[in-house]
């Protein structure tokens, strides 16, 4: 019955918001950049939850969780990319949670980008990146162009 | 397993999923939370409000370290506003209460007000009703900062602490806008910065004005920043329950609560059940589409609409 009764609600396609939680992860202090894009998220629609700077993947994949988010941004300028992204992904396993996407910035060379990709990282976004192709991403649903 | 099972067994993905569902105003939502109905009632709801940047955020935080050092567990809703625009919104409460993540005792979920009015969004009840059935002894609501329209909180908390600051203006914005009227307990925070006692006064002079209650609200002074005074606070909050206990009034909040929440549930399926019958194959609906020159009475058409419920509508 109460599933019956809640029919006439407003249809959840109509309401349904995509959410991303963005944080930076590692101990350096730059957030401007992840700042920046939180905004751009925003402004395409999207709900971010911003869990700010010094994160460890462990909290970043627990916040994901609670607040159900659709893509994790983290964003790096500490140079430990390589240890922390794919700490990420490991944990969102162990977790049952793969459907949470993730996709980084920062600072982060072409080769470790393309090895982040190999394993499992929908997109990286570099420091010259327009908010067009940040809109670009969210509307074909957190995949990479 | 089903997400009422995952949820009552302590899973986080569930209990997440399901207030999603609620925010996507899903009906399996409504489902969800009506089969676990009577899981719940046992959690003490306290809400935080107060004006943009008075320190509501870092207020819960350090009263969730309090709650935690007490053996309690907790569930923060923070709701921050959606833009109009584009439905997006950037949610930064949580940043705040960011040294409570790991912690198992603690779940934190952010919520955007998408559109909905009085400082909580129209899923914040359902969360509520979700992190009761969870288990979570205390539930922190902490509303939009918007200043004067965020009276809806005390129609679902049991205990609501209004949130101010000294030297501001904004203890006298609030007095002015009547917020004063759902304060159960006031903080002033940010001590740290002086002031304090002005504006103590200013909401002392402005409660003497009003009607003499059987609860006498107090008011506490603290620094969230510094975490002084939040023990204090918590137990004026405790204070305020164990009146609510005592004189009755718990049960009394609760029924009126009830009440609120049936009338809009009521109000929400009468809005769609409007819309399906206007934008459906009816007469009324025909005619709204079909007129050109605006002639049409809103009143008269509303009553033909509520003279419409029922033919699809009853189950
Ligand atoms: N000096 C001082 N600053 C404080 C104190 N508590 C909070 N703040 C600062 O006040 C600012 C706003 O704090 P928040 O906790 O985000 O305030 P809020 O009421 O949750 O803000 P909104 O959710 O945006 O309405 C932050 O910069 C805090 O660091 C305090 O006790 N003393
Ligand atoms: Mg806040």
């Amino acid at each position: 019955m109460p599933a019956q009764a809640s029919t006439e609600r407003q249809a959840p396609d109509q309401a349904k918001r995509r959410r991303v939680l963005t944080a930076k992860v590692g101990l350096d202090g730059h957030d401007r950049g992840v700042k920046v894009v939180s905004r751009a998220l925003r402004d395409a629609g999207v709900e971010v939850i911003y869990a700010g700077l010094r994160q460890t993947p462990e909290m970043v994949v627990e916040a994901a969780i609670q607040e159900d988010v659709d893509a994790i941004g983290v964003s790096l300028h500490s140079g430990a990319h390589m240890t922390l992204i794919p700490r990420i992904l490991e944990l969102l396993k162990e977790r049952n949670a793969t459907d949470i996407v993730v996709f980084g910035g920062g600072i982060i060379p072409q080769d470790d980008a393309d090895a982040l990709k190999k394993i499992g990282v929908v997109e990286i976004f570099g420091p010259g990146t327009s908010l067009q192709s940040i809109i670009d991403f969210v509307n074909k649903g957190f995949k990479a162009a | 397993m089903s997400l009422a099972g995952g949820l009552l067994s302590g899973d986080v993905r569930a209990l997440a999923r399901a207030i999603s569902l609620a925010e996507d105003r899903d009906p399996q939502a409504t489902a969800l939370v009506a089969e676990l109905q009577p899981q719940t009632g046992r959690a003490f709801l306290v809400g935080l409000t107060g004006s943009p940047g008075t320190g509501k955020s870092t207020l819960a935080d350090a009263l969730v370290k309090v709650i935690r050092d007490r053996q309690q567990t907790v569930g923060v809703i923070a709701v921050d506003p959606s833009s109009p625009f584009t439905g997006g919104a950037v949610l930064g409460d949580r940043i705040r209460m960011s040294r409570h993540t790991l912690d198992k005792g603690v779940f934190i979920r952010s919520m955007g007000a998408r559109g909905h009015l009085g400082g909580l969004a129209a899923a914040t009840r359902e969360a509520i009703h979700l992190l009761d059935a969870y288990g979570r002894d205390v539930i922190l609501v902490e509303t939009v900062g918007v200043g004067q329209s965020e009276l809806e909180i005390s129609t679902i908390c049991d205990t609501v602490v209004l949130v101010l600051m000294p030297e501001s203006g904004d203890a006298v914005q609030t007095i002015k806008a009547g917020i004063l009227e759902i304060a159960d307990v006031f903080v002033i925070n940010k001590v740290d910065l002086g002031g304090a006692e002005k504006t103590r006064r200013l909401i002392q002079d402005a409660m003497a004005l009003g009607p003499r209650q059987a609860w006498r609200p107090p008011i506490l002074m603290a620094s969230a920043a510094k975490e002084e005074g939040i023990g204090p606070l918590w137990d004026a909050i405790l204070g305020h329950q164990a009146f609510l206990k005592e004189s009755g009034g718990l049960a009394a909040r609760r029924q009126q609560r009830l009440k609120q929440e049936v009338v809009a549930l009521v109000a929400e399926r009468a809005r769609d059940e409007a819309r399906r019958v206007l934008d459906g194959d009816t007469a009324v609906g025909r005619r709204l589409r079909e007129n050109r020159n605006g002639k049409l009475n809103p009143y008269a058409l509303a009553e033909e609409v509520l003279g419409q419920r029922g033919p699809q509508g009853g189950s």
